[in-house]
């Protein structure tokens, strides 16, 4: 299936409060490719997440993913996943049972070996009982990865993915880039630049006009 | 079981989940409802209201026990920003339906208890026709439950919302009140169950408007 998801923005704009925060955005993501959305604070990277994800609606433009060649028109969000700094947790619940919830949710059948799997990768196994409340705000950001990661997403996208985690983290989840741009399609928004030439694509809101 | 209905299931159970936990509704609910009533006794005295007057008492302490607690349903996923994780894990149709059997459950719980506090400790309180005050109870939770899920989603993201969602709950909940209140005077002065008839259709009316009415904007209330 996810040899033939492409995702395409047509002309978005958006407006907060009568103010242009970018319009004119135009760009198509297809399988293994990896797309970078870059630009100063305010200019609007999280924005364009939110509308890829379905989280936000556009002024203007539109958004569309396409799996098999065929349009996912309801279920646009649940081909997501997610890691970015507004994007909570249910804090008074341990990360295995967020990871739960991450697959009932959406209507799937919480696959025990898969939870395991993915508290592992994100170095949780010690501390999966615990509530996310006694977690380190590095300990929260890997469980957004395991939440992220539970229903293998044909689009991952990450907006500040590096935040608050150390070197181990950091190995973490430049092995979760590199696992998702070998099937399927991966946007981060970030306006960390050190490894500019590993994406595909770039979107870079410095350019885009505001008027 | 269908992916979407083990969906809303799944929000059912997280709700639950997160209330036993936290205590937030369940214990707003109680306070209220144990307040009122003691109030109500201490303002009765030994004295016996009638019928109509102690219908309608009963029916004030569940709407305000209900506004107490049934937003927090909403309110709490604005408060701890987890909408949006919501949001991204399935349709506004399933988190609709998933917060109204949660707050179903709690209003028929919030009923049980006070009916059960109300009937013992409130004198002259006596139901003569138990057939038309059990319907009057089951469709009212509902109907409560219902505008209650609605109305929280609205004003979850106001910064007001402690005031706004009773002042906005009284004027949608005010035809289903006088419905129930009626119907619960016809059933403490022992009326026959074809009597109330039309109370009951009346009732149903307001659940069915309610829901469908809530079904089709939900999902321009609950996204941006």
């Amino acid at each position: 299936m996810t040899d033939t998801v492409l995702l395409t923005a047509s002309d978005l704009s958006k407006v907060f409060n009568r103010r242009m925060i970018f319009r004119g955005i135009s760009f198509t993501v297809s399988a293994r490719e990896t797309l970078l959305i870059t630009g100063r604070n305010g200019s609007g990277k999280s924005t364009i997440v939110k509308m890829l994800a379905g989280l936000l609606t556009p002024t203007v433009g539109t958004v569309t993913l396409a799996l098999g060649g065929r349009a996912e028109g309801e279920r646009h969000a649940m081909n997501f996943g997610l890691v970015s700094p507004y994007l909570q947790m249910y804090d008074e619940f341990s990360a295995e049972e967020n990871i739960r919830f991450a697959f009932s949710i959406r209507g799937l059948k919480p696959d025990e070996d898969r939870i395991a799997g993915l508290l592992a990768l994100v170095g949780l196994g010690a501390r999966k009982q615990d509530p996310v409340r006694t977690y380190s705000s590095g300990m929260k950001q890997r469980v957004k990865y395991a939440f992220a990661l539970a229903h293998r997403p044909p689009v991952l996208m990450l907006d500040e993915p590096m935040a608050n985690l150390d070197s181990d983290g950091t190995t973490m989840v430049q092995g979760v880039m590199a696992d998702q741009q070998t099937r399927g399609i991966l946007v981060v928004a970030t306006n960390d630049l050190g490894d500019v030439e590993r994406y595909d694509k770039q979107v870079n809101l410095n350019d885009v006009p505001r008027s | 079981m269908t992916a979407w209905l083990r969906s809303v299931i799944s929000i059912y159970r997280k709700d639950w989940h997160s209330e036993l936990r936290t205590r937030y509704a369940i214990s707003a609910l109680l306070m209220f409802v144990v307040t009122t009533i003691s109030i109500i006794l201490f303002s009765l005295g030994s004295e016996e209201a009638p019928p109509d007057v102690l219908s309608g008492m009963l029916w004030v302490v569940v709407f305000f026990g209900a506004m107490s607690g049934l937003s927090r349903t909403f309110v709490t996923e604005e408060e701890r920003g987890t909408s949006m994780t919501l949001q991204l894990l399935t349709s506004p149709g399933a988190i609709y339906f998933g917060k109204l059997l949660f707050n179903l459950v709690l209003v028929f719980g919030l009923n049980a208890v006070t009916i059960s506090l109300y009937a013992i400790v409130i004198n002259g309180f006596v139901i003569r026709t138990m057939s038309i005050f059990l319907v009057a109870v089951v469709l009212g939770s509902v109907g409560f439950a219902a505008a209650a899920t609605i109305i929280a989603a609205i004003i979850a993201r106001a910064s007001t919302k402690g005031t706004l969602y009773p002042v906005l709950s009284f004027p949608i909940l005010l035809p289903l009140l006088l419905t129930v209140i009626n119907a619960t005077r016809l059933a403490s002065e022992g009326a026959f169950f074809s009597e109330a008839v039309g109370e009951f259709q009346l009732l149903i009316s307001y659940i069915v408007v309610v829901v469908t009415a809530s079904t089709m904007v939900f999902e321009y209330v609950w996204k941006d």
